[in-house]
């Protein structure tokens, strides 16, 4: 059972000091990247974080090439440097140039990126260390091997830095909380308000590109585009507020980064990698199970519907023929067959009988004084629709039956009323039956 | 003395990639009107309200709220953008939006606390949205989320409002609590801008009307104002003259 084996080891694993830096990098990360994700979603930007963890390349190497060594405080400026640029670029060749938003962000990053490549082929003297490789799978395996000394503890560098941007982007989301709301919400009245929408998307740019340049190291360009999008993408799913949908994203950007560690020891794969998955996993659940828009939720709404519908119609069916005044009575097997047969009407004359609007003497169906009531009010939904159709719509009589049998099951004492008066005190339906009270 | 004109617009023309949308705009308006901003598609109703509260930028001229700059009189001015402007699939509920109205006030940082809650909360109850505070917005028919965008608008506690198209598309009920809402926004003395397209309701509605068609056509008290001489040029098709220039400026060079 090498399954169980590898799952055993996995756990010892993640309880050994190396693991547990490797999880916790790997949480750092995807926490930071999470939290300024949300804002990029909101604003539909999410290829933003694409674009500009790709662009900051050319800053990352003319900084490396300046300071001559792979040092974190040159690395951040020159990659806010670039992300600043590149969103200006951006910006500008859509308003002055007139190129559409989304060809003027592919031109920019890809240039960008390009541009980097050559630095870093050209510039960076040969025997010095730059692995681009590294840029796009990250080093998640090794990051235990290069500590700093933090509070009297050796930690390890990439943790170090990751944690550190994840709290620098708690320290600016709540500090602006609302000026970032506001403007992602409405930035033109943010603007009138003198919270200028531009400037905060410079900020929000600038710390996208912080957030990427130091989560690079570590996971690579890869994962931080994954994080970036999927975790507020899910928790935009399942939240209906700003501060439970980045609640939501941090949690799933931490099961995500647990998850992922797991699965790659068991596979023995790359951690990054199946962090990802693991993230795309989390958002397919959420895809199929969220509350009120998840695929499983609104076929559940929809059987909800349909049964509601078959169980009126059933309701409907006996109160006719009841007020033919004729002693035949419907069998069971009669009654489902009218209503469309199958499972539905099976299981909608069960609910009908357990909730007493229905009662069975032998095979025979009579309602219950409780489902006499529920059937006139449908009945006379049915009927006023008719009336008002002939009457105010001039449709012929031979049309209104289908459209009356369709929205009777949605017509509520609202609407009854207003049609009611709407006709003032008529008593029969265009058939010339009575509309029952 | 502070100036009872609540807006001041003086020869102001607005372009758009160099290309007038609007020409040489110059009206005052004095404080406590009801005014409609009306005129064809592509008029330039919107971009007269943009302009003035900053939003596009001015190619001449300028905008004098109470005999000052904008910029020195945001907190009297508010602004309610096209009900299609924002996302209403944003996750924030009802009372969040019309907390927003406060932002400006409190400016940077300040977070809102208990007195602007309660005003938020005395706003929806006026637009009587007040039962619907905790629902998320995605679930508002466009009339109550026009009500939604009124009571942040209330909100904002300003002197001069702008409203853009506040009845598009909803339904007759929520228009006539708009109307009843803006006229006592107006005895308050409240200046008040409209965009308007219903020609039928603008005398019922409004005491003072802006006609614009490219340029501004008229603008005063509807009864000297709103007039079939007006309406005709104000409806009666582009001035061409305007609209070659308009290109030729684009083009920066003369039509031959």
């Amino acid at each position: 059972m090498p399954h169980a084996l590898a799952i055993a080891t996995t756990f010892s694993d993640l309880w050994n000091p190396n693991g547990l830096w490797i999880v916790l990098t790997a949480c750092a990360t995807n926490c930071a990247c999470a939290l300024v994700g949300c804002y990029l979603v909101l604003r539909r930007m999410s290829l933003m974080g694409d674009a500009l963890s790709h662009a900051v390349l050319p800053g990352l190497a003319v900084a490396f090439i300046f300071s001559g060594a792979y040092d974190i405080g040159p690395l951040m400026i020159g990659a806010v440097a670039a992300g600043l640029l590149s969103t200006f670029l951006i910006q500008t060749l859509h308003q002055y140039a007139r190129v559409p938003s989304d060809a003027s962000m592919g031109v920019v990053f890809t240039g960008l990126f390009a541009l980097g490549v050559v630095l870093i082929k050209k510039g960076i003297p040969p025997g010095v260390h730059f692995d681009m490789a590294c840029v796009y799978q990250g080093t998640l395996d090794y990051t235990p091997l290069y500590t700093v000394e933090l509070l009297g503890r050796e930690v390890p560098r990439a943790f170090a830095i990751t944690g550190g941007v994840f709290l620098l982007n708690v320290a600016v989301v709540s500090a602006l909380w609302k000026e970032l709301k506001l403007s992602a919400f409405d930035p033109a009245l943010a603007t009138t308000m003198g919270f200028s929408a531009t400037l905060l998307h410079y900020l929000l740019m600038a710390l996208v590109a912080v957030t990427a340049v130091a989560s690079f190291e570590a996971v690579g360009s890869i994962l931080v585009v994954a994080m970036l999008i999927i975790p507020p993408a899910t928790a935009h799913l399942l939240a209906d507020r700003l501060a439970s949908m980045m609640f939501i994203s941090l949690l799933v950007a931490i099961a995500a980064a647990i998850l992922g560690y797991i699965l790659s020891t068991v596979f023995d794969t790359n951690i990054a990698g199946m962090i990802t998955v693991a993230a795309a996993g989390l958002f397919g659940l959420a895809v199929l199970f969220a509350p009120q828009h998840g695929v499983v939720s609104a076929l559940a709404r929809n059987l909800g519907v349909s049964l509601r519908v078959v169980r009126e119609d059933l309701l409907a069916m006996l109160y006719r023929v009841e007020e033919l005044g004729s002693p035949r009575r419907l069998a069971a097997a009669e009654a489902q067959a009218a209503v469309g047969g199958g499972w539905l009407a099976r299981l909608s004359l069960s609910n009908l009988l357990r909730d007493g609007r229905i009662a069975r003497s032998g095979d025979r169906l009579d309602l219950t004084p409780a489902g006499r009531e529920a059937a006139r009010q449908l009945v006379r939904s049915h009927r006023l629709w008719e009336t008002y159709l002939v009457k105010n719509l001039g449709l012929p009589l031979d049309h209104v039956h289908e459209p009356a049998h369709r929205i009777e099951h949605f017509i509520g004492d609202d609407i009854r009323e207003q049609l009611q008066q709407e006709l003032d005190a008529t008593a029969t339906d265009p058939h010339g039956r009575e509309i029952p009270e | 003395m502070p100036s009872s004109i609540a807006l001041e617009i003086h020869d102001m023309t607005v372009a758009y990639h160099r290309r007038p949308v609007l020409w040489d705009v110059d009206l005052q308006v004095p404080e406590g009107k009801l005014v409609g901003v009306i005129g064809p598609n592509g008029a330039g109703k919107t971009t007269l309200i943009k302009a003035v509260l900053g939003l596009v930028p001015l190619a001449s001229g300028k905008v004098e709220i109470y005999g000052q700059p904008y910029q020195d009189q945001r907190h009297l001015v508010g602004y309610v953008p096209q009900r299609e402007s924002v996302d209403w699939d944003f996750p924030v509920t009802v009372r969040d939006v019309v907390l927003m109205g406060t932002y400006g006030r409190l400016g940077w940082f300040r977070r809102p606390r208990r007195p602007e809650r309660e005003l938020a909360e005395a706003c929806l109850e006026q637009v009587g949205m007040a039962s619907f505070a905790r629902r998320q917005i995605r679930q508002l028919s466009g009339g109550q989320q026009q009500r939604v965008f009124l009571a942040r608008a209330l909100a904002e506690q300003a002197q001069v409002y702008f409203l853009d198209e506040p009845f598009a598309g909803v339904d007759a009920a929520t228009e006539s609590a708009i109307v009843d809402l803006l006229q006592s926004m107006r005895s308050a003395g409240k200046t008040v801008f409209v965009v308007h397209h219903d020609l039928q309701t603008v005398r019922e509605y409004f005491d003072w009307v802006i006609l614009l068609n490219m340029r501004l056509v008229a603008c005063g008290a509807v009864g000297d104002t709103f007039t079939p001489e007006n309406m005709q040029k104000t409806y009666g098709g582009r001035l061409t003259i305007l609209d070659e220039a308009a290109e030729a400026m684009r083009n920066r060079e003369p039509v031959r």
